[in-house]
């Protein structure tokens, strides 16, 4: 079940060969802006195996984009990122890789599908020759073949008579069916890594459903790896093996999903939990979501970026305000200053009764 | 797609009808409302009275308005015969008249210019596009780097300095000073291809030079709001090649805007680029603008606004056309 590597001990300097099929280790990008420097993410790790669902959820601007994009080498163009770590794919280090080698991984052997497809897809071009492009990118050989294979693979993704519909442009589809059509384009080329960009976020949520079946039938056909980014922990609740919780730009808690959702121990998770409205509720029930906004990422609130919104804050004398709580644990991680103990006690008789 | 330009060269008939109304209106009416009188214009200022009647009876300048009018409009399409007893003349359709200065019939008369204002206008857009497009291109892919400083810098000077300034002060370096080129003038193509190329190399440059400032700045702002949308991440996620991301992605989206200022500035040059042609000595139809409104040539000025209002008005309905050739969104109905 778990695929998790233990993160505490891995760091910029580990030598150790990587474990997991996708590792990143330590991965910081920062970009350089008139206000001062952006830490988007700021030392995240995590591990994935082959055909395994890594759920990472957060706000916005929490780093979980960012993340897939230094994963895709999306940053190296066009771009002040400034991106260090190690990113492990099937034993190839990718950050310090050349610009043509991550670019020819790119679209074979790691994919995106993004969150809007109506922006994400030209609209100057057919769904088929943008579909067919993908392929001939990385396979070469005829336009015609790469146009049936486009054909297969949008019939594969539920598009009801594909070879008419791939003529079509991305206006001419709905929305459901232009969020199928970006993922056949994101398979065409069988991706060993898949990530998702809140897939189903622009979505009715009729098609969210079915958009989520596809994406888990897919990668059990082939075996992918999955990252799916979302700030919904329905989402990754559906989907996910493992989760990564991040916050300001680091990974606050981080383990199984069972452990995850049945005992969370960080208080911003209890919170993303607490923000969940639930049909098997009451009515007069109040959410309880978390107060205040997420962070600025150029000025951190010091020690625990989460402290001025965390109501356990006070707990640990000055220790949330001064100290950054490290991710601790092996297989359920967390990074704060309460003894786990503590925090165990706390979900169950206070949290766990409001949710 | 038939069905709709049928309709557009419809409208573009009922556009050029309601140009020559408001043209004529204005040219011959104002004079009777003012007191000057075009017969006065014709003949001279020292033409005595019997010269005077004969001209009005000829041109029909003492029908009233409409008829006028429908006489002007019936010269257009069929021609008309200027009956004067004796002396009746046939002006073959399209017939705008006869100059009042020159006597010359005025639809040769501008068709004889055409060919100067055209290989004016084409020549110098060919350059101004390749020029202004490319400069821009650059500009944006090395946003805030020396190149798009300097391009930028010219392309400002290029905006504000006037045609009469650069056309002079280059025509004083190069033909004069250094001696490279010719002494601006027209040689028909036919005539010479080199010498007529060299001879508007000189207006080509200045012309283009104060079009392609815009078009450096345009193809700058839009490149660069294109190159930040999402699909051109997503090409980048496909693996594509850079020179490909923005070569086949990302030109296509950033130019399409261009064809709508194209299409209306090559439009409006082909009426006559009265600057530029004055300050070159060329005899185009932009030179024969500014002469016959300063000669008070009421059948001169009214041919070349027709001129110049057919060719915006078929500018428009080209750029439409390629529009919806470009652009799948884009429906013609």
């Amino acid at each position: 079940m778990t695929t998790s590597v233990p993160v505490t001990e891995l760091g910029p300097a580990d030598l150790s060969p990587p474990k997991s099929f996708l590792e990143v280790r330590d991965l910081r990008v920062q970009f350089a802006t008139d206000d001062g420097i952006v830490k988007s993410v700021d030392g995240v790790s995590f591990g994935l195996e082959r055909g395994k669902t890594l759920g990472i959820v957060g706000e916005s601007g929490s780093g979980k984009s960012v993340t897939s994009l230094a994963i895709l080498g999306l940053h190296r163009t066009r771009s002040n990122a400034k991106v260090s770590g190690e990113i492990w794919l099937d034993g190839e280090e990718l950050i310090k890789a050349d610009n043509e080698r991550v670019r020819r991984l790119r679209g074979r052997k790691m994919s995106m599908i993004f969150q809007d497809p109506l922006s994400a897809m030209h609209p100057y071009f057919t769904i088929g020759q943008q579909i067919v492009e993908a392929y001939r990118i990385h396979h070469g050989g005829s336009k015609k073949a790469a146009k049936q294979k486009a054909i297969d693979m949008l019939a594969r993704v539920g598009i009801p008579q594909p070879s008419r519909r791939v003529d079509d442009y991305p206006h001419q589809f709905s929305g459901g069916m232009r969020q199928r059509a970006m993922i056949a384009m994101s398979l065409i080329n069988n991706p060993e890594l898949l990530i998702a960009d809140e897939p189903t976020t622009a979505l009715d949520v009729t098609v969210q459903a079915q958009i989520l079946d596809l994406i888990r039938d897919l990668q059990e056909e082939f075996g992918s790896a999955v990252i799916m980014i979302t700030h919904d922990l329905g989402v990754v609740a559906e989907l996910a093996d493992d989760i990564l919780v991040m916050y300001g730009g680091k990974a606050i808690e981080r383990g199984p999903a069972e452990a995850v959702f049945r005992t969370p121990e960080h208080p911003y998770t209890w919170g993303l939990l607490g923000s969940m409205p639930r049909l098997d509720r009451e009515v007069r029930d109040r959410l309880n979501p978390i107060k205040g906004t997420p962070p600025s990422l150029i000025n951190l609130p010091s020690g625990c970026s989460f402290h001025p919104r965390c109501p356990y804050a006070g707990r640990n004398g000055d220790r949330s305000f001064t100290e950054r709580p490290e991710l601790t644990g092996t297989t359920h991680a967390v990074a704060c200053h309460m003894p786990p103990e503590l925090r165990r006690e706390i979900f169950i008789q206070e949290v766990s009764p409001n949710l | 797609m038939f069905a709709y330009v049928v309709r557009r060269l419809f409208n573009v008939v009922i556009t050029l009808l309601v140009v020559t109304m408001v043209t004529f209106g204005v040219f011959f009416l104002v004079p009777k409302l003012t007191g000057s009188d075009p017969a006065l214009l014709y003949v001279g200022k020292t033409a005595d009275a019997a010269a005077l009647d004969g001209i009005r009876t000829k041109l029909g300048l003492d029908d009233p308005i409409y008829v006028q009018y429908g006489k002007f409009l019936q010269g257009l399409v069929v021609g008309r015969d200027y009956d004067a007893g004796p002396d009746t003349t046939h002006c073959a359709a399209p017939c705008f008249g006869y100059s009042f200065k020159t006597d010359q019939e005025v639809w040769p008369y501008l068709i004889d210019r055409l060919p100067v204002t055209l290989s004016l206008a084409l020549g110098a857009a060919i350059l101004w596009v390749i020029g202004g497009v490319g400069a821009g291109v650059i500009s944006a892919l090395r946003k805030g780097r020396a190149a798009d400083r300097i391009v930028m810098t010219t392309a400002l000077a290029g905006v504000s300095l006037p045609i009469y300034f650069t056309g002079l002060v280059s025509a004083a370096i190069f033909c004069y000073w250094l001696g490279w080129l010719p002494p601006p003038g027209y040689v028909d193509f036919a005539v010479n291809p080199l010498e007529w190329a060299t001879n508007l190399l000189l207006p080509w440059i200045t012309l283009a030079f104060l079009f392609a400032a815009t078009y450096a700045r345009l193809t700058r702002a839009n490149m660069l709001e294109t190159l930040s949308e999402d699909y051109i991440r997503t090409a980048r996620a496909k693996g594509l090649r850079e020179r490909d991301v923005v070569g086949k992605h990302g030109l296509r989206s950033g130019l399409t805007p261009l064809i709508t200022v194209f299409g209306l500035d090559l439009g409006s040059l082909l009426g006559g680029a009265i600057l530029t042609e004055t300050t070159f000595n060329l005899r185009g139809l932009g030179e024969a603008t500014l002469t016959s409104i300063r000669q008070n040539d009421l059948p001169i000025i009214l041919g070349v606004t027709l001129f110049a209002a057919f060719f915006i008005v078929i500018a428009n309905l080209v750029v439409d056309l390629l529009y919806a050739a470009v652009d799948p969104r884009v429906r013609l109905s």
